[in-house]
């Protein structure tokens, strides 16, 4: 099969291109080594298939990026049959800088002249026939969006590669020809492939080619010194760069007639005066930056349920059938609804919680069943029978109940308390049971609020999701326990507590993925980069970090936006500090548990704060390590402002599904198998027997925690809580599969811990935390430690797996596990000790001072070295 | 008259004369098509003030007062 390779600037169309030659058969991946994508597909309307490649975005082939070198190598040693040089028309000039260094090269090209729809619009016009006789390749005018003269180019991309094609240079016409031509003979007679583009290079003193040709060095710096140039003195990469401009500016410019005035305004700077203007540009980033996150994550959308559009007072009835108000509700009082039914009014540290039915079990028909009687007529109070089971139960009238449902009329079975007494009423089915849940409110909101588009997406995924677990739990009910529990909790609930963000996080990346493809992004890099650049960061940093908040694992996929190594892996690593959507719980739980047990503060402020401290901790160790391990200079910031323009769906979709692809794979295989680990550590006991839930401190991960407990000590839950230290371990080990177990986590071990306690979900896990505070005794700075702790701790095992696949090598990414493990105990370790004796603040202090002067000491003189050397 | 790129007010034209900088810098501008004899306008500065905005060769190229100063122009004075 032929292969033609697409080659271009950024923003040029070469994606549009690549889409529309290859439809559904693109495939993406990774060049080898690093993480820029590597696109194929095929296109099938020429005379045989032919397999299309793009190549990455480049200005230029220097060896500077590593884009460039991608490019540059691929054309060199993988000799595709045909390069097509797309060239942005309303941009001619700079397009065709690197057409002019693609033509040295020894194969067939074809240029294709992309956006002629927009030069026409603009009343230009491009003389290709002349355009085409100057390059001395074919040259066909396209729209790759429009879609037209996509066949043309195709065909002649085709003919052209059927015959071999000699490299040719504009410098030919330059003071440089002999040098050029003189080195090319030489290394023709060496026998090196491609002898004038590696010439030219070499003339240049490109670094990899001098690596390549070192035999060669001292005869070219011979012919070099006879050459000397008024201008650039003997700079010659100045010199070729120049030369080629000038050519393109002579022969290849003029080829454009243009109709508009030059720096005349057009729609886009319309655009761009407003969204980066002097005082509105950053307030503006900052209300899409909210706006995006609130499409995204907000159970409230536009504040509708705050600013009380939705407001309904709580009212009861007594018995005697009088209004009852929220205020004048007592505390385990019974009421009755609107409906007539029982409620209880709950109440939890002195304020009113909800209005929660009072159980009672109904017969076939839907009537209340107030008493139950036994076959002789006999009011029961306990309900067992001799063998401690549900006896044989019967009406006033001496029927027996075949069955029993609950008030929605779904079919039941009986709950009983220790004594046998009647306490509850339990679905059959556990499929019933999901299915009673599902209303409308699910999907799109409670009564108090709407839901964002992003939340009733998760909802749907998590209502599927919960659906097949429960479906599959039904399917596996006379199965042992351990095999269920290893399939339905193990499994499907590892898989599926990660699959139900994909909706949210595929939402996210749409919104930003527009941002980028508009031009925003480039913009909002040119408003921050002042700010980052203090830090050793560039403003393209700041997008990945902010995504963070939301999702560590498209802000991970982002910093491929980031040109340089360190600098991306610096940023990788503080991702997770930019607390996510999934952590929030954990803060808002344990804040409110301080809250309610201590009395001290205030639960928004201890949140707020903890925010504010991970970006704190992100800063700090973005400086640290820009300035001793990911050390390197603050790349150059010299880039390109794309013209804003609509982004194209087919695009978007393309992308989207690419990484919903990639990442439901990593759920399927890195994540799947680290859940089913803990899962197993968590359920089994040391000599394998298997554990229910409320048995999880019998567990091999309970013995593992207490092993480790005195590591914890100075972060404040560990030895100082006696025999219950292992608790906390356990909650941060079981938040590695998903944030949100830590608190989940809590409520099951609360209930291992104290009997008969069982969590309320309408407090969002306050009561297992103190409860939890209650049980072991744990302090505010020990709790709030424990916070920071898993802020800045590993993160979960599908953002792990994304940062796997996005650092450069193996051992940056174990150096990234160990930094998080580092920071994370440093970090809790400081907050513990300080919180509990203010005068550790002062050693700690003076640590740092060391540290820094030591690290500031020890740069200057690696700098004396350098430059002595 | 000669000034350096990071000194433009806003609305300046010049003609690029030299470029005085070093390795990837260098190159980049060069990529860039910052070239002797290419005409350059300071469109806008960031509203930190830095960076800055300039059209050059028909397209919008932003870059860091730090290395607009290594650009040398020809202004009319």
């Amino acid at each position: 099969m032929k292969r033609f390779a697409l080659a271009g600037n950024p923003n040029c169309g070469k994606t549009t291109l690549f889409n529309n030659l290859t439809g559904s058969t693109a495939h993406v991946g990774n060049w080898p080594g690093v993480t820029v994508d590597k696109k194929t597909g095929t296109y099938k309307k020429c005379a045989e298939p032919v397999e299309i490649v793009d190549l990455p975005g480049i200005y230029s082939l220097s060896p500077y990026t590593p884009e460039e070198v991608i490019a540059r190598n691929y054309i060199l040693d993988e000799k595709p049959d045909c390069i097509i040089n797309i060239v942005d028309a309303t941009n001619l000039e700079r397009n065709l800088y690197l057409t002019t260094q693609i033509l040295e090269i020894d194969v067939p090209v074809v240029i294709a002249l992309n956006m002629m729809d927009e030069v026409e619009k603009l009343g230009n016009k491009i003389d290709e026939k002349t355009l085409e006789d100057r390059l001395g390749v074919p040259v066909v005018k396209i729209s790759a969006l429009k879609e037209t003269g996509l066949d043309e180019l195709m065909t002649r991309a085709y003919k052209a590669s059927q015959k071999a094609r000699l490299g040719e240079t504009v410098l030919a016409s330059s003071a440089l020809s002999h040098l050029i031509g003189d080195v090319k003979i030489a290394l023709k007679g060496q026998g090196v492939e491609n002898p004038l583009f590696h010439a030219i290079k070499l003339v240049e003193n490109d670094s990899i080619e001098t690596e390549m040709h070192k035999e060669t060095l001292p005869m070219i710096e011979e012919f070099k010194g006879t050459f000397e140039d008024d201008v650039f003195g003997d700079d010659f990469e100045a010199l070729v760069a120049d030369a080629r401009y000038k050519y393109i500016s002579k022969y290849f410019a003029p080829t454009l007639t243009k109709k508009q005035e030059k720096f005349s305004l057009t729609k886009s700077d319309k655009i761009d005066k407003v969204l980066t203007h002097k005082v509105w540009g950053i307030p503006i980033f900052l209300a899409i930056l909210f706006l995006v996150f609130h499409l995204t994550f907000s159970e409230d959308l536009f504040f509708l349920g705050k600013a009380g559009v939705f407001d309904k007072e709580v009212v009861a009835y007594t018995a005697t059938q009088e209004v009852v108000s929220e205020e004048d509700f007592e505390p385990g009082a019974i009421y009755y609804d609107e409906d007539g039914n029982e409620v209880e009014a709950v109440f939890y540290g002195g304020e009113f919680v909800e209005l929660a039915p009072i159980p009672y079990a109904y017969d076939k028909a839907g009537n209340k069943i107030e008493a139950f009687y036994d076959k002789d007529g006999n009011e029961l109070t306990v309900l067992t029978n001799d063998e401690g089971e549900v006896a044989d139960l019967y009406d006033a009238n001496g029927v027996k109940y075949d069955a029993f449902y609950n008030a929605d009329g779904w079919e039941c079975e009986l709950v009983l308390a220790e004594d046998g007494t009647f306490e509850d009423v339990e679905f059959v089915s556990e499929i019933d049971a999901f299915r009673s849940e599902i209303s409308v409110h699910t999907f799109f909101g409670y009564e108090e609020s709407v839901f964002s588009p992003g939340v009733i997406l998760f909802n749907a995924m998590d209502t599927f999701t919960g659906f097949l677990s429960a479906c599959m739990s039904q399917a596996m009910a006379n199965a042992p326990a351990w095999a269920s529990g290893l399939v339905v909790d193990g499994i499907l609930g590892g898989l599926f507590s990660v699959l139900s963000f994909l909706p949210q996080i595929l939402l996210l990346f749409l919104f930003f993925s527009i941002l980028e493809d508009s031009g925003y992004m480039a913009r909002v890099a040119f408003i921050l980069d002042r700010i980052f650049r203090r830090f050793g960061l560039s403003g393209r940093a700041f997008m990945p970090m902010i995504m963070g908040f939301g999702c560590s694992i498209p802000a991970m996929t982002n910093t491929r936006t980031l040109a340089d190594d360190k600098e991306r892996t610096a940023t990788i690593r503080v991702i997770p500090f930019f607390s996510c959507s999934a952590k929030l719980p954990i803060l808002t739980a344990i804040a409110g548990g301080i809250v309610q047990f201590f009395g001290v503060g205030n639960a928004d402020l201890i949140t707020y704060a903890m925010y504010v401290l991970g970006i704190v901790v992100a800063i700090a160790t973005v400086i640290l390590m820009r300035s001793t391990t990911m050390k390197g200079e603050v790349p150059p910031f010299i880039m390109e402002l794309p013209a804003y323009h609509l982004p194209q769906g087919k695009a978007l979709m393309i992308h989207l599904f690419d990484k919903a692809k990639h990442f439901i794979k990593k759920a399927f295989t890195i994540i799947l198998a680290s859940t089913i680990v803990i899962w197993f550590v968590s359920h089994f006991s040391w000599n394998w027997q298997y554990l229910d839930d409320a048995e999880m401190n019998l567990s091999v991960l309970a013995g593992l925690g207490g092993l480790l407990q005195p590591i914890f000590t100075p972060l404040g839950f560990g030895s100082q809580l006696g025999s219950y230290g292992w608790v906390f371990v356990v909650a941060a080990v079981t938040g590695l599969i998903a944030k949100e177990n830590v608190i989940a986590t809590f409520g099951t071990l609360a209930a291992c811990l104290s009997a008969g306690f069982a969590a309320n979900e309408a407090l969002g896990g306050v009561d297992s935390v103190v409860q939890m505070i209650t049980a072991t005794g744990i302090t505010v700075p020990a709790l709030i430690a424990f916070i920071a702790f898993n802020m800045t701790t590993i993160p979960c095992f599908a953002a792990v797996a994304t940062a796997k696949a996005e650092l450069p090598n193996k051992k940056s990414f174990r150096m990234t596990l160990l930094f998080w493990v580092a920071t994370s105990y440093v970090v809790a370790t400081m907050i513990y000790l300080i919180g509990s004796w203010w005068w550790t603040s002062f050693i700690f202090a003076a640590l740092i001072a060391a540290a820094i002067v030591m690290i500031v000491l020890y740069n200057k003189r690696a700098d004396k070295k350098l430059r002595v050397s | 008259m000669e000034k350096t790129l990071d000194t433009f007010e806003i609305g300046d034209v010049g003609i690029v004369r030299r470029v005085v900088a070093e390795g990837k810098v260098k190159r980049r501008l060069f990529d860039m098509g910052i070239t002797p004899g290419a005409e350059a306008k300071l469109r806008k500065r960031a509203p930190l003030g830095d960076p800055i905005e300039i059209t050059v060769r028909g397209y919008e190229l932003t870059l860091r007062k730090a290395e607009a100063a290594c650009v040398l122009m020809e202004v009319e004075a």
